[in-house]
This record gives C-alpha cells, sequence and structure tokens, in this order.
C-alpha cells in the first residue's frame, strides 16, 4: 500500500473519479449500444416508415412502429388517468390530514407496493382483472382498460411519494396564513398548498408516466400484443416494450435491427420525459 | 347555489380517508391473495428440492439459489463503486458543473426502463462481449441498474452526517480520508445499507433485465458463465406457459414474501438511523 | 469496512477474468456439456429427455434454452450451441447444416372446451386469423366476437402455420399476440371465445382441438398422412457433432427417446 499520506490522499482521490465517472461511462455504453445496433435500419428503411409506418412484419422487411407508439401513450394516460388522482388524494391525506403515528406506518406500506415485482402484477391481472372485464364488460379482457388499470396501480407508489414531499414541503407559514383567514382546512389545500406544491405533484404524473411507459412483462402478460392501434378501451395493444420482450429472443438480422430501433424510439421517449420531471419543471424544495 | 364549505370540507375529509384506506387495501389484498394461494405448496421439500417435469413437480431450489447468486454479486460490484462515488460527490467536491453532469448520468440511468437495461445487457455482455446467456451476463447488467439507487441513498446518508463531527476529525489532524473512512462512513453505514437492501428487492424482484441476459435454464448455475433462472423468471414461466398453477403461487409467494422482508428491514435499518440524528 | 469491499471487488475480478475466455473448454473437463437452444416448441419435449437422458447419465449437463427456431439455428451456425432445435424445415439459406428429424408434430387448432363447434374447415380458419370472419354466429355460434390469438413473428410454429393453414392469406394485425404455445394455450383454456393454435403434444382437457377438413388431429391421422398441419421437429448441427453430443441424440431417436416423446402426444418412428 502507498505510505506517504499526501500520495495516498491523491490516489483515493483519482479512484473516486474514476468510480464517479463509471455511471457516465455506463450511461453512454447504454446509449452508444442501443443506437449502434438501432440507428442503421433507420437509414436503411427510412425514419419515416419506421416511426409513421403501419405494419410490423420484420421478416417481411415491414418494421412501421407507429401502432405501438400511440399504443404506448394509451396506456401511459391510462394509467395517469386511473393512478394519477388515487395517489395525489394520498400524498394529500398522508402530508395534510393523517396522524404522525398513522403516517408512520401508512408510508412504509404504500412504498411496498413498489417492490412487488411486476410480473407479479401482471399475473395477477391476468387471473383476475382479464376475466373481470371479459365477463362483465366485453371483448377479451386482454385490453387497454386491464393494462391501464394495472398500470395504474403500478405507478401509484411514484406518484404519492414524489407528490407527498412536495406538499410537506410547503411551508407551515402558508397554511397558517390561511387559517388565519378563516379558511377551512380543505379550502387551505385546495387554494394555497396544491398550487404551491404544483411543480413538484406535476413531476410526480411525469415520472409516473415515465415508470408506466417503460413497464414490460406485466404489460405483455395483459395488453394482448394486438399490432393495430386500439380503438376502443377493450381492444388489445402493443406497446414498445412489449414488441422488444415478446419478439427479442427470436430475432435475428434486420429483425434484431428492427427491436433495436424500438429501443431507441423507447429511450428518446423516456429521456424527454426525466429532462421535463428533473430540469425542465423547476420543483420548490 | 353554494355549498356550506364546512360541509365541503367533511366530505373531502372522508373522501380521503376513503381513497388511502382502498390503496393500502390494494396492497393488502395482493399479499392476502397470493398467500392464501401460495401457502398450502410452500413446504421445507418446495424449497430445497429441484424441480421436476419443467417445474411442474418437486421444488425451485435453483431459482432459489440462482436469485441469491444474482443478488449478491451484483449488490458486491454495485457497493464499492456507489458508495465511492457517493464519497466523491459530497465530500471530495465541490457543486461544479463535473458534479452536474455526474448526477444528470446516475438521474437518466435511473430513469432508464429495466427492459432497455435487458436490450443492452443482451447486445453489449451476451453477444458483443461473448459471455452467452450467464450469471456474469446477468450480473453484470444488474449491477448498472441498481447503481443510481445506491449512490443516491448513499449521498443522502453521508450528507446527514454532522458537520462538526468531521471538524473534529480533521482538527485531530485526519486526512480526508481517514475521515471518511474512520468518522464519515461509519456514521452513514444504516443509511447506505438502506440503499444496499432496497437494491437487492429490486434485483430480486426483477425479470425484463434477467432474462435476456442471464438466460432461464432451469439448473444450478455452477460457475458465472451458467445460465440460471432467477425466481421471479421462474415464477413468469411457470405462470405464463401454465406449466403448474400450485407451483406458479408458491413461487409467487416465496418471492413477494422475501422482497416485503427485504424492504421492511429496510426501512427499520433507515428509521434507526434517522432517529439516531434527531 | 473499505478496505475490505476492495479485497472483495479484487477478489472477484480474479475470479471472472479466471472464468471468461473459454468457458466451455473450462467446463468439458470436468464435466460433459451439451448446449442446446432453439425453438420454444421442441423445447419442452427437448428439457424432458433431457432429464431422463441425465438419470442415466450423470456426469451429463444438457444445458436447454429457449430462443425459437431462427436464434436456435444462427446460435448452431456462429457454433455457439452444439444442437439447435427448430419446429420449422430450413430456410434455403440455411440449409448447409445439418439436419435429424426427431419427430413429428401436428398444429392443432383449438377453442374453449364450453365452444360447441367441432370442426371446420381449412378456409374458415384461415379466414378468422385473416380477420374476414370475426364473429362466431358467421360460423353458427353466438353473436360474440372472435377472440383470435396467434405466435409472434420469428415463432416457428406460426411460419408453419402461415405456410400451411394461411397459404396467400396475411395474419391480421388486430390478432392478438402470445409469445410461446404455452402462453396461447393459457389464453384458450380461460377465454370461452377464443381460438389459437398449439402443439398436439400439448393439447389436454383444457383445451378442445377441432377437427379441421374433416379429419381429428392425433399420432394415427398424421401418421397415415390424413392429418394435413404437420411439421417436422428438427435438431441441426453445424457439421459433424462431437461424441458427448452424439450419444444424446442417438439416445433421442432410440427407443426409450421416442416412447417419451409418444407419450407426449408427438409423432416418432416406433410404434
Amino acid at each position: 500500500m502507498i505510505k506517504n499520506p499526501v500520495r495516498k490522499e491523491q490516489f483515493v482521490k483519482w479512484v473516486l473519479v474514476a468510480f464517479a465517472l463509471s455511471s457516465l461511462l455506463f450511461l453512454f455504453l447504454i446509449f452508444m449500444f442501443i443506437l449502434f445496433e438501432g440507428l442503421p435500419l433507420f437509414h436503411k428503411v427510412g425514419l419515416k416508415n419506421i416511426i409513421m409506418g403501419s405494419k410490423w412484419a420484420p421478416t417481411k422487411g415491414f418494421f412501421g412502429i407507429y401502432p405501438m407508439i400511440v399504443s404506448s401513450f394509451f396506456v401511459t394516460f391510462g394509467a395517469l388517468f386511473i393512478g394519477a388522482p388515487m395517489g395525489l388524494s394520498c400524498a394529500i391525506y398522508l402530508s395534510e390530514y393523517s396522524g404522525k403515528r398513522m403516517k408512520m406506518f401508512l408510508k412504509p406500506a404504500l412504498e411496498l407496493l413498489a417492490g412487488i415485482p411486476s410480473v407479479v402484477y401482471g399475473f395477477l391481472g391476468v387471473i383476475y382483472i382479464v376475466p373481470l372485464i371479459r365477463n362483465y364488460i366485453g371483448g377479451s379482457g386482454f385490453s387497454l382498460l386491464a393494462t391501464s388499470i394495472i398500470l395504474g396501480i403500478m405507478i401509484l407508489p411514484t406518484i404519492i411519494s414524489i407528490s407527498f414531499d412536495s406538499l410537506v414541503s410547503v411551508p407551515k407559514t402558508y397554511r397558517e396564513g390561511s387559517f388565519a383567514m378563516g379558511a377551512t382546512k380543505w379550502q387551505t389545500i385546495y387554494k394555497v398548498v396544491l398550487p404551491a406544491a404544483r411543480s413538484g405533484i406535476l413531476a410526480s404524473f411525469i415520472l409516473g408516466m415515465g415508470r408506466a411507459i417503460g413497464e414490460t412483462m406485466a404489460v405483455i402478460m395483459i395488453a394482448g400484443n394486438a399490432l393495430r392501434i386500439p380503438t376502443s378501451i377493450l381492444d388489445p395493444l402493443r406497446t414498445l416494450t412489449g414488441n422488444i420482450a415478446l419478439e427479442l429472443a427470436y430475432a435475428t438480422g434486420d429483425h434484431r435491427l428492427g427491436l433495436f430501433s424500438t429501443g431507441v424510439v423507447l429511450l428518446i421517449i423516456i429521456m424527454i420525459l426525466n429532462y421535463i420531471a428533473n430540469f425542465g419543471i423547476k420543483r420548490k424544495m | 347555489m353554494r355549498i356550506n364549505p364546512r360541509f365541503t370540507n367533511k366530505f373531502v375529509q372522508i373522501g380521503l380517508n376513503f381513497q388511502a384506506f382502498f390503496t393500502v387495501s390494494i396492497l393488502v389484498i395482493i399479499v392476502a391473495i397470493i398467500c392464501f394461494k401460495g401457502l398450502p405448496y410452500v413446504n421445507f421439500e418446495f424449497i430445497f428440492a429441484y424441480p421436476e417435469d419443467m417445474g411442474r413437480l418437486g421444488g425451485i431450489f435453483p431459482s432459489i439459489a440462482g436469485t441469491i447468486l444474482l443478488a449478491l454479486l451484483s449488490i458486491l460490484f454495485a457497493t464499492p463503486l456507489g458508495v465511492g462515488t457517493a464519497i466523491f460527490l459530497t465530500e471530495y467536491t465541490k457543486e461544479s458543473l463535473f458534479t452536474k453532469i455526474i448526477r444528470f448520468g446516475v438521474e437518466s440511468l435511473a430513469g432508464i426502463p429495466s427492459i432497455l437495461y435487458g436490450l443492452f445487457g443482451f447486445i453489449f455482455f451476451v453477444i458483443k462481449l461473448r459471455m452467452g446467456w450467464s450469471l456474469l451476463a446477468g450480473v453484470l447488467t444488474i449491477t448498472i441498474m441498481i447503481l443510481p439507487t445506491i449512490i443516491r441513498t448513499s449521498e443522502e446518508a453521508i450528507k446527514a452526517v454532522p458537520r462538526n463531527l468531521r471538524m473534529v476529525s480533521y482538527s485531530l489532524s485526519a486526512t480526508k480520508w481517514e475521515t471518511v473512512t474512520k468518522v464519515v462512513l461509519p456514521s452513514a453505514i444504516p443509511g447506505i445499507l438502506t440503499g444496499i437492501m432496497l437494491s437487492v428487492g429490486r434485483a430480486v424482484g426483477e425479470t425484463a433485465a434477467v432474462i435476456f441476459t442471464m438466460g432461464s435454464s432451469l439448473r444450478l448455475p455452477t460457475s458465472l458463465m451458467d445460465s440460471g433462472r432467477t425466481m421471479a423468471v421462474h415464477f413468469y414461466i411457470l405462470a405464463r406457459e401454465g406449466i403448474s398453477m400450485e407451483k406458479a403461487y408458491g413461487t409467487a409467494l416465496v418471492l413477494v414474501v422475501s422482497i416485503l422482508l427485504i424492504n421492511v428491514l429496510a426501512y427499520y435499518i433507515m428509521n434507526k438511523a434517522i432517529s439516531k440524528y434527531s | 469496512m473499505v478496505r475490505k469491499f476492495g479485497i472483495i471487488a479484487v477478489a472477484l475480478a480474479t475470479l471472472i477474468i479466471s472464468c471468461s475466455g473459454k468457458p466451455a473448454d473450462r467446463t468439458k473437463k470436468d464435466k460433459h456439456t451439451i448446449t442446446i437452444a432453439g425453438s420454444t416448441s421442441v423445447m419442452p419435449f427437448t428439457e424432458k429427455l433431457a432429464e431422463h437422458f441425465m438419470i442415466d447419465n450423470r456426469k451429463f449437463v444438457i444445458d436447454v434454452q429457449g430462443g425459437g427456431s431462427t436464434a436456435g439455428i444462427q446460435a448452431c451456425l456462429n457454433n455457439t450451441v452444439n444442437i439447435g432445435m427448430s419446429s420449422r424445415e430450413l430456410k434455403e439459406e440455411e440449409k448447409m447444416l445439418n439436419t435429424i428429424i426427431i419427430c413429428y408434430d401436428g398444429i392443432t387448432i383449438v377453442v374453449h372446451p364450453k365452444n360447441p363447434l367441432k370442426a371446420m374447415t381449412l378456409q374458415q380458419v384461415s379466414r378468422i386469423f385473416s380477420g374476414e370472419i370475426t364473429n362466431w354466429n358467421q360460423l353458427g355460434w353466438i353473436n360474440r366476437e372472435i377472440d383470435a390469438v396467434t405466435r409472434e413473428e420469428g415463432s416457428g410454429t406460426r411460419s408453419s402455420f402461415e405456410e400451411l393453414v394461411m397459404k396467400e392469406r396475411e395474419i391480421d394485425d388486430g390478432i392478438m399476440v402470445q409469445d410461446s404455445n404455452g402462453s396461447v394455450k393459457e389464453v384458450i383454456a380461460t377465454d370461452p371465445y377464443a381460438i389459437g393454435y398449439i402443439s398436439l403434444g400439448l393439447v389436454d382437457q383444457r383445451v378442445k382441438p377441432l377437427t379441421i377438413n374433416g379429419v381429428i388431429p392425433s399420432i394415427r391421422s398424421i401418421k397415415t398422412g390424413r392429418y394435413k398441419i404437420v411439421r417436422p421437429f428438427l435438431y441441426v448441427t453445424n457439421g459433424e457433432l462431437d461424441e458427448d453430443g452424439r450419444k444424446f441424440v442417438n439416445f433421442v431417436l432410440s427407443k426409450d427417446g421416442q416412447n417419451i416423446l409418444k407419450k407426449e402426444g408427438l409423432v416418432g418412428f416406433y410404434d
């Protein structure tokens, strides 16, 4: 080992710099390899034929993923439609209404929802939600609706924990001022606290969207994976992630490149969402 | 018509109570279903026996071992890298463009969905580095995936260590590295452990990134180059292929209970750490 | 604490370096490893054969992976596996590989047991999957949409189905897609209005096979050549197999091996 303390200090510092750079290196590798595999096809087939093409038959030379892009956004907004109100009201309850002991119990319990593996959500969706929809609403049950419900539940922990943080960080004086003017608790929350925490709540929704659009295993189990753009909430659909997971193990040659192109599109969408959530929205914290 | 604000207030309060109750009950229902359906099939033999007939009979021992191997090895790689990064960001540098870039990298890694990690691991480790579907390829992929969690939690844990502890150490003419290893890290260990436990939970529950890098061979991996199957992957295959619903529920029970225990342990450690400093 | 991590990291790094390089050569010294990958249709049967084979040959380790017919053939071409599995005939550009037919498999059109329909014509099946027939009342059952399930692009079962059933028609984009025989069967077994196609070997009481053009799919009707939707299950090898691989293939083609396949509902070479 190095004896001289000054040199040792230097050595340690450079090792730590190398460690810190490793994250950047990994990010770079991930980008490079997905782009490296995915971009040649854009060149060969044409950007428009991939992004706007509506036919996916890679073994026959069609690489259109437009229906999957649209479907991915459908399930994401579906999930948000279900998860956002539920998550936000839980966050409001936790930050404004619950007692300290209740909070100590509820918050970890809700965060445990995030720990349950996505395959388990998918499985329960297939066993319970899909037949329920098939028997009482219609269609095969493998549908936009079923997928939205399951994804809505899966994004709850993200929405709850981030909007909770932003609600808690609203200064106490805001609330006291409102109460002093004779407002009820709900008026205070609705008119003062929520607007003050607006950007954090918005960020939680966008990160929730990121989670929903990236979810894979649960989605291929319940979405039905049909290639057409769904025309009703009872139609099956295939997301970008589902397309990769269904066919990756099988694919060779251009077919595999097509899946990497799907990955490129997914990566770009995710990066945009993350950028908006982390930097675009100035969180007041 | 004007609704009495006091009425609205009461109404909203009841509604929010109900909503919170409803959300927690989802968790309870999920765990209850898995427990009731899975408990009859989980016994000593189920956990320690090898599967027969593609998992239709016998136990799930190789997948439990595969899960433990994957999680432990990933942690072994990710912990030094993650904690080192956190030490660098908190102790060795001031906020600058450089730290901003690194933080951006970490945030971006955290946001990438697991299927893209799978895609990357498949093309880079499995194909380009010729590892094949192997434990090693799985471990390296999961290492990158859990790195952001470990960095973030370690950073917060290190930041929470009071300034004056460091000052005392420096005043005793300790070097920076001595201060970090002898003073800062020991106090930050509970927080770091929480991050590690959460990462273990994530590795145990992961499917998409694992199935394309570690493969799904149903046997005990005996070297890093062997393919293997984690519990989550085994459960996915059992359930999706309809091989055996009984074994699927049994596997789900072992899987969910171990993840819940890991997470509860993580929160317990975190709470202890928080109460120590406040 | 930190030093400990350092030591562990170094130890691990050494371990990895020593393990990487030529993994296949290393493992072959102490045990006989045969790697097999490919069609998910053939995989379950190969796993079963491997289980039996390994009982009698304790020194052998047989590594069976899925991946699909095309991937299995490619892996065989790159020599990453000893044996590739395929559930479709080889294409022109793949013909340089040796093929071993291990058995024949009928693709069965299956519906839910509650479905009263017992028979269809090949043309009706292809019109369902091409999206021309979308409602069960067009086939004389209730007024309810048909939930048809197909396999994904690249699957050997799908390409055999396209070739033998669809012919010049194309599978419609609105049809649901599942990525294995087993998952198609799960959908059919739980949805009373579903129809799909799976290996004859996987048919059990949870799904109902349909009579096609008047012929009931069975080992017998496949053997006599009356049931037409039949494809071979192939093992493919790049050049000559080594001794270990040959031993396993000989077992598969032996009476014992073929009996195992027969029990699983496949059509072998013995009676």
